[in-house]
């Protein structure tokens, strides 16, 4: 006899595993391709807006008013965390395969802070606190180019 | 512009994995519900909209399966956003002001529970230099969190007091999935979950629908004896990058107000889209709400939070005191996105 | 099918004003102009799910296992639907009546297919079918089979070739493809409403 709808508990019904990947491949545009492009030869650049303000990670108009950025500046590879949040269990794909740290970090000579990771002890982790990059040896032109950053001790 | 209103709501009672049922048969009967308390016949609406998102139980297109419940065949005039049903309301409202509808169905829904919902919503990040590092909702949350705490828009011990004062509300809620909490005090001993956020200041993840009928005008008061009108509504949204947004305020959420005529009269209750504790007070200061406005007395979404409904219920709790006489105005916020990033305000109102 | 001899066609002409992005000032990091420029990143993602098909499906799929196919009726129409997902998209209904259907159906529509969508998983071109199962009211994909393609036509009759009754599991698999089964054809004006 078929099962009645309003006796079928939960643990009647069928479950299965279900994997959905997104194996996308996307342009970067010349401003994104540059980022990564400098990222690939150990680097950082931004992009500088009509204030002289640099943006880093650079983006191809200006968040505020909308205008059309072209002006590529360099940013250096150290800087200062200005929030930061302790990710204890990691997930699938996450840059560190142990306990790390989320940072907003702003680099020298940037205006505005980019979110990433830093290789620390949770009580090593202070707002303020001196960070530099750390780079993968291999670099492909992408974000998996830039492993980390790690305090600067 | 048309007056329109709220004139029926119904949701599911709000549970971790409805594990039982697809996505259209958690939904169907709240949708069979409103209907039969809206009056408005079952093949009579002059539009339906709904919202939802695809990535949360991974069923591609799951929308159309939940068109089922709505009668959809032969067709119907009919939409969908990939957003919270806030939004659907929105689009449902402005087909109103069209003059296009008289009548319109809402509804909205969320199955979380079958993947990492933490993990999922990294999707929504920058593609190119946030998404590649898979941070989780709850990773982004706490960055805006510590911001927040070190500017002095709130404190762990004033989360800890708005995690205790909306599991207890939520008491009262017969909807809600947590309806109580420990002390405060004993809520500050617990582990961090993210430091700065500890688990008490999330949101749960949560299964669960909502679906509500809008009238305008003289359609309204035959079909209800006391509309929740909707006074006001508006959208915004902050940039989408973390990193050129100040991240312990909310601009999106000041205009939105001010365009809705929050501050056009005195507004007695708030329903608000916290997902974590410390959304509350950055939404307070950004409305413009003083002390003695009650925020979230159903609990709000750290009570219940399924995604892409909990914006909407949101406008059905303050609907549902609108419609019982309770309170005669209120505010309704709903967010989409991480660290409220994209906002809308309602502001609803009894008459007489 | 594309000329692969000729040259590539020529870049689309972009009105001005309508879409233009300005080229980057490299002035300041001048040494990146001399070396590969990244145009391109891959953004794969995956991502698990423990999915549950819901009360209607899983009685769908827990009698296919017995070798049986089962709709499920709505009260207002009395249609019946398979797969059965719970709900009526006529009525809005819940659908709670189990329908015992037959194995055997009638193409409503096909289409041959010459591509190789399936990695060689079918040899082309192969035909496949809106099928509508004996006893249901709306028609189901399925491979026809055993049959030369050019012989396949609405109003066929069929029957569902299953893989043997050791292998039964609660997928739609079960039924490896539809067969002629030698019953006179369904005149087309029967199958008005189905497709």
């Amino acid at each position: 006899m078929p099962e009645d709808a309003t006796t079928m508990g939960d643990e009647d019904v069928l479950r299965a595993p279900l994997v959905l990947e997104y194996p996308f491949k996307r342009t970067t545009g010349p401003v994104i391709g540059a980022f990564l492009t400098a990222l690939r030869e150990g680097r950082f650049i931004g992009i500088e807006d009509d204030n002289g303000k640099v943006l880093c990670p650079p983006v191809e108009y200006d968040p505020a008013s909308g205008a059309s950025l072209t002006k590529l500046v360099p940013v250096g590879s150290e800087g200062e965390v200005l929030s930061w949040s302790w990710n204890q269990s990691v997930r699938d794909g996450q840059p560190l395969d142990h306990p790390f740290a989320w940072v907003m970090v702003q680099l020298d000579g940037a205006d505005t802070p980019m979110m990433h990771v830093v290789d620390a002890p949770h009580e090593a982790m202070a707002t303020g606190m001196r960070v530099r990059a750390r780079f993968a040896s291999e670099r492909i032109g992408s974000m998996d180019d830039l492993l980390c950053f790690e305090p600067v001790s | 512009m048309r007056d329109v209103a709220i004139i029926a709501t119904a949701q599911t009672k709000h549970v971790r994995a409805a594990t039982a049922t697809n996505e259209v048969e958690m939904i169907q009967p709240v949708i069979q519900e409103v209907i039969e308390r809206s009056g408005v016949d079952r093949h009579g609406f002059d539009f339906t909209c709904s919202g939802s998102s695809d990535y949360l139980a991974g069923q591609p297109f799951s929308f159309v399966m939940t068109l089922d419940a709505v009668a959809a065949w032969p067709p119907i005039s009919e939409s969908h956003v990939e957003m919270d049903g806030a939004w659907a309301l929105y689009e449902a409202w402005v087909k109103i002001q069209t003059g296009h509808a008289d009548t319109a169905l809402v509804y909205s829904y969320g199955k979380s529970s079958p993947g990492d919902l933490p993990r999922v919503l990294s999707r929504m990040t920058d593609p190119y230099y946030e998404a590649p590092l898979w941070p989780s909702s709850v990773d982004i949350a706490a960055l805006q969190a510590r911001a927040a705490i070190q500017a002095g828009v709130t404190s762990e011990q004033a989360m800890a007091d708005i995690a205790y004062r909306s599991r207890t509300s939520a008491a009262a809620n017969p909807f809600a999935q947590l309806t109580s909490s420990a002390q405060p005090s004993a809520l500050m001993d617990e582990e961090y979950l993210a430091d700065p956020l500890r688990r008490h200041d999330c949101a749960p993840i949560t299964d669960g629908g909502v679906a509500i009928v809008l009238a305008a005008g003289d359609k309204a008061r035959s079909l209800c004896s006391r509309p929740a009108w909707i006074r006001g509504i508006d959208h915004r949204a902050d940039g989408h990058h973390l990193n050129f947004r100040d991240l312990t305020t909310s601009p999106s959420v000041s205009i939105a107000a001010e365009k809705a005529g929050v501050a056009n009269g005195p507004i007695e209750i708030a329903e608000l889209h916290t997902c974590f504790t410390h959304h509350e007070p950055i939404l307070r200061s950004a409305l413009g709400l003083g002390d003695d406005v009650e925020v979230n007395p159903s609990g709000g979404p750290l009570a219940a939070n399924p995604m892409m409904a909990a914006g909407l219920i949101r406008m059905v709790e303050v609907a549902n005191r609108i419609h019982s006489g309770e309170v005669s105005r209120g505010v309704a916020h709903a967010t989409g996105g991480h660290a409220l990033q994209h906002n809308l305000i309602a502001v609803l109102e009894g008459e007489g | 099918m594309t000329d692969t001899t000729s040259s590539q066609p020529a870049p689309i002409e972009i009105p001005e004003g309508v879409w233009s992005q300005p080229a980057v000032n490299m002035s300041a990091v001048a040494d990146l102009e001399s070396v590969e420029a990244v145009r391109s990143v891959r953004a794969f993602a995956s991502m698990t799910y423990d999915y549950t098909p819901g009360l209607a499906t899983t009685r769908f799929l827990r009698a296919i296992k017995e070798k049986r196919l089962v709709g499920e009726r709505c009260s207002e129409t009395g249609k019946v639907y398979i797969p059965p997902r719970g709900v009526s998209p006529v009525s809005g209904l819940p659908t709670t009546e189990q329908v015992e259907l037959g194995l055997d159906g009638t193409v409503v529509s096909f289409c041959v297919v010459n591509l190789d969508f399936t990695g060689n998983a079918q040899e082309i071109p192969y035909v496949s079918a809106l099928i509508l199962v004996d006893g249901s009211d709306i028609p189901i994909y399925g491979l026809v089979r055993e049959i030369p393609y050019n012989e396949v036509q609405p109003g066929l009759r069929l029957k569902s070739v299953w893989v043997e009754d050791s292998e039964l599991t609660t997928s739609f698999e079960n039924i490896k493809w539809w067969a002629p089964n030698g019953e006179p054809d369904v005149p087309a004006s029967d199958l008005a409403d189905y497709i």
